[in-house]
């Protein structure tokens, strides 16, 4: 993606702007179905060892805190609009603002791993981090671990993914304020756009599952 | 496929809904409806994911080769999440060890 202008927009070895679009917007997809059976694998051991045990992931998800997780959720949501607002932004040519809904995308990611990290340091704290370090008392305690095992696996995936995303996000926003988006060619921030949501999603599914078990 | 641009006013209504579901499976979750706790739990989140897809990803107005990469995926995933929970939920069953 070396487009510096509309005449260059189009790459050399795609008919017309449109095709090119369909094409890396198919592409963004086919990657995101990846990413699905990444997760997947992940979610299906969650699934399995929450049927074997499910005392356990009820005493771990209680040691989680509702409310930090509940705000990231808050967090992330709204970063998914800001990053759709830059899309339309892209689409309708309001160059100065992609770059400002881009920025906006960007603080709010950077609280949700904020957040994270102080959640991750106080499990530090409280001797629930996975290895030699882990004491709890209670009957459960190895089937906690394993829940907790699962707990950093999969917000740890997520966090990287976070990771990833806010770094690309630098990039682009970079692109928007030199203008290098345009009506015409506003499908790199779409694109880019997919990636967000799809961890968006992944969140929306790990809230739940880890944070609200037995919580009645 | 010409591209469809969504208009601030949905991608807020959807900002809304999305709001809105994750108060209410919190809610949900401090109350006890039994087993249908976690059928709640998940259905919010189904359909919370359903609109960033729809809507947020644009998977609405999105070419026939895209819907089929949407529909893949999560079929691939219920597939797999399905028989591996029915595999390990029915275990036991044959030597009249019901679970329930």
């Amino acid at each position: 993606m070396s487009a510096t202008g509309e005449t260059t927009a189009l790459q050399h070895h795609f008919d017309s702007m449109e095709q090119q679009r369909d094409t890396s917007t198919l592409g963004m997809w086919t990657f995101v179905a990846q990413e699905v059976m990444f997760f997947g694998g992940l979610f299906t051991a969650y699934l399995v060892y929450r049927v074997l045990h499910p005392k356990a992931f009820e005493i771990g998800s209680a040691h989680l805190d509702i409310w930090l997780g509940g705000i990231n959720t808050a967090v992330l949501i709204a970063s998914s609009f800001t990053m759709a607002m830059a899309v339309w932004a892209a689409q309708t040519g309001r160059r100065k603002q992609i770059g400002h809904f881009l920025v906006a995308t960007l603080i709010l990611g950077s609280v949700f791993l904020g957040i994270k990290a102080y959640e991750y340091n106080h499990k530090w704290h409280e001797h629930l981090v996975p290895g030699s370090h882990f004491a709890l008392d209670s009957p459960y305690e190895d089937n906690v671990e394993l829940f907790f095992c699962l707990y950093f696996a999969m917000t740890g995936m997520h966090a990287l993914h976070m990771v990833i995303g806010v770094g690309l996000l630098l990039w682009f926003i970079v692109k928007a304020y030199k203008g290098r988006f345009t009506p015409e060619y506003s499908h790199p921030v779409e694109i880019f756009g997919l990636y967000w949501h799809f961890v968006d999603i992944v969140w929306i599914f790990l809230f739940p599952l880890l944070y609200l078990l037995g919580r009645h | 496929m010409s591209e469809h641009i969504v208009t601030p006013k949905t991608y807020l209504i959807i900002l809304a809904c999305l709001v809105i579901l994750t108060v209410t499976t919190v809610a949900a979750a401090f109350q006890d409806f039994g087993d249908l706790n976690n059928l709640i739990a998940v259905g919010i989140a189904v359909t919370k994911a359903a609109l960033v897809v729809l809507f947020f990803m644009h998977g609405k107005w999105g070419s026939r080769m895209v819907k089929l990469a949407i529909f893949g995926a999560g079929l691939w995933l219920v597939f797999l999440l399905m028989i591996t929970w029915f595999d390990y939920w029915s275990r036991g069953w044959m030597d009249g060890a019901m679970p329930f």
